[in-house]
């Protein structure tokens, strides 16, 4: 039989054939058509193949995409209005951006293993609250519109809910402005203008300081701080932080909530994102910040190691009463810009930051000595034009010598100069507006700060030269455990392969380079790849439209939610708030029915872990005309197949409720159901778990949302196109890591994400068969068979043996894997899901690794060692404790260090179990200045 | 001598003179383990039987803390946002969390006396 090398599906799928026999022969089946028609309801199986593209090679996909995306226009932007062109450091592109050891990490909740990425994050937030003057910040949100609505509902929930009204001190720009306005009204608050400071009083929740406003300009907001602390309500203050490195913190002229986009230090625009956006907080706000926060803690020998703080303020813990329902950030484009400034360190951004604003500011001169009227006395980076009627004219011949510049309205127009702003095209720029560009020209800033006090850390430092740098990268890439070393079993999080092919399209800068507000004619090629995708995807999952703009599951969540309550409201139905979810529902589901302004009531579970149907339909009828939504995760977050899910469907319909379907669990259905057909009326995709986009040790995740026809008025739009209700701050999300999804299915094929999907299930279904003599598998579906994850119960060993679940998933670094998640959704478990990637040796590797752990956990219980130090409770042994003069345990190094035998591919981690108690009691979330160091 | 009751929900209760202390069981500290925050009411806060009132926070879980009587605040145990680990030294007693006004004495009749919350927690 002829080998064909270039079928992507078998590069994706793990298991070759004949390890697929084995599997299938380990579980008594003849075939896996026996396997997944026992496990898959036949009231919901698709009886069709998708009707997909024939699958393309890599290199013929590669070269489709790449004739696709030249298709867009790269011109020099001087847009600005939040994206700015700028230079990613090559050797930050290669080393990290690049690099699967960063790429491919998960979000780091196991933190022994995830030391790096979590120190490079705490740099991040060091660089944060040095540019902000605020002493608390987090480790990323999702852009800066969605960081503004945030910080407005820190406020609203500051003040209790007691306080409604947000006032603005200066103009957003107009999608920031957009997405606050989104996110206000379902909580209640409404956001209104200033005038001149006389509307802040004691409903005011906080003053919105745009800093600068949309139009390039620093107000003084000297008399509008004071009002709001005289009203006593919180002053946000929203950011670039470029500026920041030149002119004075916010925090330091009153600000209590700082946030803005991080963009501009070294990400690329990416036609809208990923970026990461910054939110830093005064003290007293510390436990209202929403997202993940990295703290400084101690291991079990006192060394330092970093954690995530204060992970109570979570949705996945408080659920609706979480402070908000962001889970995935943006991690991987926070340690990108994190990179940029120890690359640059102060000097070197100070350089950049005086270099932009040179240009304005001999932009400004020029203009005005030209008698072009400049907007506002003080600026960083951009120049407001008057031009009156002559704004449309004068962008179109900007257009035609190869720029872009924002038009404002007919009559005013602005440019944003950045990094890659050079004399040239300065000098173009100029020439345009028939502006006698000036030489040299004042400085135009606001009041300046003193930079020999700004990021005097070590670590800002320390790495000037490329060899230090790249060797940077390494030592803390080498601390981490990503998929390129091993598998990452994380039930619900999918870590699949993210391929080669599929992530280099995303480098390119026909995908990097664009604007997101560029013209229309300026991005056919996306407008292409998108609309490729919204097809696909509905035709996967039977929706009628897919809206790529969420630009995070949670966000997914939302906008989903969102579009069920403007229907209801648009057919007189307003009255319909409450929404079911049952009680097995990821934490995510009641936090982003709060934010929608619905009222949370929980469906109870049977033992056998399926929704409680009685009680759903019991509950259905209670509420009758109040009933919003079902909120349901399918297969459930139990890992099953549940049989009833059409009935559940039809139920709520007969309520007059709409049906919220949870994706995270997609990647057990693509190519056999589609929610479409058995009931959803929308859905969310996590594309970075069933469709490859990469989690990036915490994001960036896409969560687009498929709806049926009558749901489609109400998908988000945009301010762009002429619409309103944004959830996210670009028309389409993260566009630029959609092209990893387009790749994924041009190279899979109809048959191939089958065959991907049924592997997942086979391989979930063979580590059930063979750890289920050792620990027992909580939940199967009908025909004793799992979906594509199982939960293992490993209770009976905290009896047995005093063995936590916790034990096991730290013994688990010791063998060199990450713990699959444990006490989710059932406290004191562990879910483990395989994907279809992971080839058979690894599963089998991982499936030793737990039976040889199981033994530990019996001669503990057997009394042949001892409870309180044996290998599980030690666990994870680090290098230091190999060279350690004194052993002071009853087992040997090897059994410590080598449980499976002498390997020189070991993985080391880098520090023994984090203390998570120290770490929430003394929270130290940033590096302290040098002169705190020394005193 | 001050009288002690306690909730399903495992708050005590003990009023002396008029004024009440509220804290959480020894049962419920255990329960969540090493506790690394708590989030007091303000004093002059009216609350109400059954309302939330406080939170105790582990690495963990978040647990609201519920007015087991109507009643105003008058006083809170502050050393506890410094050192919050009190929680588990000494639940019921110098880690009691608020003191407060009693409105309606009839309230006590629908509380456990210590056998009868040994009895429900066992």
């Amino acid at each position: 039989m002829p080998v064909a090398v270039d079928v992507f599906a078998d590069r994706h799928i793990g298991p070759g054939r004949d390890d697929e026999r084995r599997m299938l022969a380990a579980l008594g089946l003849p075939s896996r058509e026996t396997l997944i028609s026992a496990t898959v309801p036949d009231s919901i199986r698709l009886s069709e193949e998708l009707d997909l593209p024939a699958p393309a090679s890599e290199h013929l996909a590669l070269s489709e995409l790449a004739a696709m995306m030249g298709e867009n226009r790269i011109a020099r932007s001087f847009i600005g209005q939040g994206y700015h062109g700028c230079h990613v450091p090559p050797v930050v592109q290669r080393n990290l951006f690049e690099n699967p050891a960063w790429y491919t990490a998960y979000t780091p909740y196991q933190a022994e293993i995830s030391q790096g990425r979590l120190e490079l994050l705490f740099h991040f937030q060091t660089l944060v609250t040095e540019l902000t003057g605020l002493p608390i910040a987090s480790a990323s949100l999702l852009d800066e519109a969605t960081a503004v609505a945030e910080a407005n509902g820190v406020a609203f929930r500051h003040h209790r809910g007691q306080r409604s009204e947000i006032v603005l001190a200066g103009e957003l720009h107009p999608q920031v402005l957009d997405v606050a306005m989104t996110r206000a009204e379902p909580i209640g608050l409404t956001i209104v203008p200033a005038e001149e400071g006389a509307s802040i009083g004691d409903k005011t929740a906080a003053v919105v300081i745009p800093w600068p406003d949309t139009y390039g300009v620093y107000g003084d907001h000297t008399d509008t701080v004071a009002a709001a602390k005289a009203a006593g309500a919180l002053v946000i203050a929203v950011a670039d932080p470029l500026a920041l490195t030149l002119i004075e913190a916010p925090g330091h002229w009153g600000a209590d909530i700082v946030v803005g986009s991080m963009q501009r230090y070294g990400v690329p625009m990416g036609f809208g994102g990923p970026h990461a956006a910054y939110m830093a907080v005064s003290e007293a706000l510390t436990r209202l910040m929403p997202g993940r926060i990295v703290g400084q803690s101690v291991d079990s020998r006192g060394r330092p190691g970093y954690r995530l703080a204060l992970q109570t303020r979570e949705q996945h813990i408080r659920r609706d009463k979480a402070t908000s329902n962001i889970c995935t950030a943006q991690a991987l484009l926070a340690n990108m810009s994190a990179s940029y400034a120890i690359w640059h360190g102060p000097e070197g951004l100070r350089a950049i930051a005086a270099r932009v604003h040179a240009f304005a500011a001999r932009f400004s001169a020029g203009a005005k000595a030209t008698g072009l009227g400049a907007r506002g006395e003080r600026f960083f980076d951009a120049v407001t034009l008057s031009l009156p009627g002559k704004a449309r004219k004068m962008a179109a011949a900007a257009e035609k010598a190869g720029m872009l510049v924002r038009k404002i309205d007919d009559d005013a127009i602005s440019v944003a100069f950045d990094e890659t702003t050079d004399e040239r095209a300065f000098a173009q720029l100029c020439a345009v507006f028939g502006i006698e560009p000036a030489s040299e020209a004042e400085a135009a800033l606001p009041a300046l700060r003193d930079g020999a006090h700004l990021m005097t850390q070590p670590v800002f430092h320390e790495c000037r030269s490329e060899t230090e740098m790249m060797r940077f990268l390494r030592r803390l890439a080498d601390k981490d455990l990503a998929l390129d070393r091993a598998m990452i079993p994380l039930g619900s999080c999918t870590m699949k392969l993210n391929a080669a092919a599929e992530l280099m399209p995303v480098s390119w800068p026909s995908v990097a380079d664009l604007h997101p507000f560029a013209p229309k004619e300026h991005a056919p090629g996306y407008a292409a790849m998108i609309g490729d995708l919204d097809r696909w995807l509905c035709e996967i999952t039977g929706f009628d439209k897919v809206s790529m703009q969420p630009n995070a599951g949670s966000q997914g969540e939302y906008a989903g939610l969102l579009a069920i309550r403007r229907y209801h409201q648009s057919r007189g139905e307003g009255g319909r708030n409450v929404c079911l979810i049952p009680s097995s529902a990821h934490g995510t589901n009641p936090a982003s029915a709060h934010m929608a302004g619905l009222e949370v009531v929980v469906v109870k579970c049977t033992n056998n872990g399926d929704i409680d149907i009685a009680d759903l339909e019991a509950k259905a009828a209670e509420y009758g005309d109040r009933l919003a939504a079902l909120m349901v995760t399918y297969p459930s977050t139990h890992g099953v197949f549940e049989q009833g899910v059409r009935l559940m469907c039809d139920t709520i319909h007969q309520h007059g409720g709409q049906v919220y379907l949870d994706g995270a669990n997609l990647n057990a259905m693509v190519g056999l159901a589609r929610p479409g057909d058995f009931g959803a009326d929308v859905c969310h995709m996590n594309l970075h778990k069933t469709f490859c986009i990469p989690h990036g040790g915490g994001g960036p995740g896409i969560g687009p949302i498929g709806v049926r026809s009558h749901l489609v008025p109400f998908l988000p739009g945009h301010v762009f196109e002429g619409t309103d209700h944004a959830v996210s701050a670009a028309p389409e999300g993260s566009a630029s890591i959609l092209p990893i999804t387009w790749m994924y299915i041009r190279m899979m094929g109809a048959a191939g994400l089958r065959r991907a999907t049924e592997m997942a299930i086979l391989n979930a279904n063979y580590i059930a068969k063979r750890l289920e003599p050792h620990f027992p598998v909580l939940y199967k579906g009908r025909s004793g068979r799992v979906a594509h994850e199982c939960i293992l119960d490993t209770r009976p060993l905290k009896d047995s043996a005093g063995v936590s679940v916790e034990d096991i998933a730290k013994r688990l670094i010791d063998y060199g894997f990450h713990a699959p998640t444990i006490s989710w959704p059932v406290a004191g478990t562990m879910m483990v899901e395989p994907t279809e990637s992971e080839p058979l040796a690894e599963i089998d590797r991982f499936c030793d690794a737990m039976i040889a752990i199981a033994d530990e956990a019996r001669r503990i219980a057997d009394g042949a060692l001892p409870r309180d130090n044996n290998p599980l409770i030690n666990a994870p042994h680090t290098a230091d404790d190999l060279a350690a003069e004194n052993w002071p345990h009853p087992y040997s190094r090897m059994e410590a260090l080598f449980p499976a035998g002498a390997d020189a591919a070991k993985y080391w981690p880098p520090v023994s179990r984090i203390d998570n108690v120290a770490g929430d009691r003394n929270l130290v979330c940033a590096c302290p200045p040098i002169e705190a160091l020394a005193s | 001598m001050a009288k002690k009751y306690f909730t399903e929900d495992h708050e005590w209760i003990s009023i002396d003179g008029g004024v009440a202390t509220v804290g959480i069981t020894g049962h419920a500290q255990e329960q969540l383990g090493d506790i690394v925050f708590v989030e007091l009411p303000s004093v002059g806060a009216s609350l109400t039987k059954g309302g939330a009132a406080a939170v105790i926070e582990s690495v963990k879980a978040a647990s609201d803390v519920y007015a087991p009587i109507d009643g105003e605040v008058s006083e809170v145990n502050s050393a506890l946002e410094g050192d919050p680990a009190m929680v588990n030294a000494d639940a019921e007693g110098g880690a009691w969390l608020w003191k407060m006004t009693v409105t309606d004495e009839n309230q006590f009749n629908g509380l456990m006396d210590a056998d009868a919350y040994q009895a429900h927690i066992a």
